[in-house]
């Protein structure tokens, strides 16, 4: 039988905010432990959550950056449940009217283009973390991250493959990066998905038990968790069991999921409106506001790139993976106004293989747009072919003469023969020192003419311009 | 609706509370007094009163976004049972 997969998926967007979502105290990582709470974390009695307008602000944001409907009033819901780093005993999260709802995700798998629609985005704090060992049967509570501010961003079950999903995450993860309201480190835990697996025969438009599998912190092990969950789920229906409704835990060092809690064993959360807090109101003008302040979204760029300079969908789709990459693009670009194409290889090739290379991001590369530019423009006047040009980068990048291009050609001797008459120099030379190739090419074959200009590109030292050579060599063939 | 005694176990299973067969009767009695009264304000009619979500109506205030808290662990910690390396120690509760 042929089968169907099909995913959604949940991600927790840590928010880029300074305080946590109901009290003042820092959400900075990496702290002593507990030493960033206050009454209001420790769910001391008689305190009283205070809501954090950038938290509230950063969710608008998202909502407007996918075109969803942003609820007001919004409503906060206790979400019960017993943990020991849970210390009120309920996580405040959202559950009817949450503050963002609907809007959509474009993303790009190869050259297709897919949406995927979005459920909800709800803000909600996070809990603190619990320790196991060490303590001689004791667990150690650190409540410094109870109340980091989260955006729980939920997807219809529109995902057809471990690859859109990734595709995807990626997509989320990049757009939430471009607008600022969430740091995207995935090593931290600042961006963790969820994913909902179940799979049908295909043709069928029932949906199958789905199992969640929890806590996947990169894309890879999104991907592969998916691939092993879907394998397991066909496995166990081909042999003709059923699936069981869990919640299940990705082993990265085994590569498998295992059974985290069944839903006989699920918790009632047993959520209700939450009293400590008063509906949230968002006025118009307020959504507004952040409207105008939202930089242009990658979709839009990407859009303009393709219709505007006649890129490629793929190309615009690496140049706005993130917003640093599609800054340092235009940046460049602006100083070679009709090299779309040439800047867009430039900075997809030789920039990112040598980030890549040296695990950099793009705001720490050593070459300026500016300094990139100057050597572009001279392969553009032909000054020095696009081979000299590596060279060059090479240099500019071991940050020598202070990565001024020219200097580095002209030091170097890099700059290519133009001169028509130093080539036709060149080439009558060559031509009267092999009469058997010129006599091979006039009799027809073609072969003979590229070891023509392989003998003058040698005579010249691998200077002469290329273009040059072969228009001289085919004037004076024919002649 | 009616509680049965099964339901008070549960509850007390999901809040990690021991309670024994004679607890769990008189939690049950106790809480179907509550049910009880429940039911008695679901009678009224309220068909067209619009739901509110909170008892007030007043809107959320919002606190900008600024850290005003230091470091006071050792105060909070003095009063925690056990603590150990800045760390709460509770009995291990593994999920």
């Amino acid at each position: 039988m042929q089968w169907e997969i099909v995913i959604g998926i949940e991600t927790h967007a840590q928010l880029t905010t300074q305080s946590k979502i109901f009290s003042g105290s820092s959400i900075a990582y990496g702290a002593m432990p507990n030493t960033q709470t206050n009454a209001v974390d420790l769910a001391l009695p008689g305190v009283l959550p205070v809501l954090n307008q950038g938290a509230v602000e950063r969710a608008v944001k998202l909502g407007l950056a996918v075109g969803a409907k942003i609820n007001s009033p919004s409503i906060f819901a206790r979400k019960n449940y017993f943990y020991p780093d849970l210390p009120k005993g309920y996580q405040i999260s959202q559950y009817e009217l949450p503050i963002v709802e609907g809007g959509s995700i474009k993303i790009q798998i190869g050259e297709t283009e897919k949406t995927v629609h979005l459920t909800r985005a709800h803000l909600e704090e996070d809990a603190g973390k619990s320790l196991h060992e060490d303590f001689q049967g004791m667990s150690g509570i650190d409540l410094n991250r109870a109340g980091t501010p989260l955006l729980e961003i939920v997807t219809e079950p529109d995902m057809r493959s471990s690859a859109e999903a990734v595709a995807y995450a990626k997509t989320l993860h990049s757009l939430v990066c471009w607008i600022g309201i969430c740091d995207g480190n995935m090593q931290e835990g600042s961006f963790r998905c969820d994913a909902n697996v179940s799979v049908r025969p295909k043709g069928s438009e029932t949906l199958g038990t789905r199992c969640e599998i929890k806590n996947l912190n990169s894309f890879r092990f999104l991907e592969k968790a998916i691939d092993f969950e879907a394998r397991r789920q066909i496995e166990v229906l081909e042999d003709g069991g059923s699936i069981r409704q869990e919640t299940r835990l990705y082993d990265a060092n085994k590569d498998e999921t295992r059974t985290m809690r069944s839903k006989e064993d699920a918790n009632d959360y047993r959520y209700f409106p939450d009293p400590d807090l008063l509906p949230l109101e968002i006025a118009d003008s307020w959504i507004d506001q952040l409207k105008d302040s939202l930089p242009e979204l990658p979709e839009a760029r990407r859009a303009r790139y393709i219709t505007d300079l006649g890129l490629s969908a793929y190309d615009a789709a690496v140049l706005t993976s993130a917003r640093e990459i599609a800054d340092y693009f235009e940046n460049l670009l602006e100083l070679l106004p009709d090299q779309a194409k040439l800047c867009a290889n430039w900075v997809m090739g030789e920039i990112s293989g040598r980030l890549n290379k040296e695990a950099i991001e793009i705001t720490a590369c050593p070459i300026t747009p500016a300094q990139l530019a100057a050597l572009l423009s001279r392969i553009n006047d032909g000054t020095i072919s696009g081979k000299a040009a590596k060279t060059v980068f090479e240099s500019m990048w071991q940050g020598e003469l202070e990565r001024n291009a020219d200097a580095i050609i002209d030091a170097k001797g890099l700059k290519q023969i133009s001169d028509d008459g130093a080539i036709e120099q060149l080439v009558d030379e060559v031509l009267a020192a092999n009469a058997q190739q010129v006599a091979d090419y006039r009799s027809g074959k073609e072969k003979a003419f590229n070891s023509l200009v392989g003998q003058v590109m040698k005579a010249a030292k691998g200077k002469a311009n290329p273009a040059q050579v072969n228009a001289m060599l085919k004037k004076k063939l024919s002649a | 609706m009616t509680l049965s005694v099964n339901d008070v176990k549960r509850i007390a299973d999901l809040a990690y509370i021991e309670i024994n067969e004679h607890e769990a009767q008189a939690t049950l009695g106790q809480l179907t007094d509550i049910f009880d009264l429940i039911e008695t304000m679901q009678a009224v009619d309220t068909s067209t009163v619009e739901p509110m979500s909170h008892a007030q109506d007043v809107v959320q205030r919002l606190r900008e976004d600024k850290v005003t808290e230091s470091d006071q662990r050792d105060l909070y910690q003095s009063v925690a049972p056990q603590v150990e390396a800045g760390l709460y120690l509770v009995p291990k509760v593994i999920e």
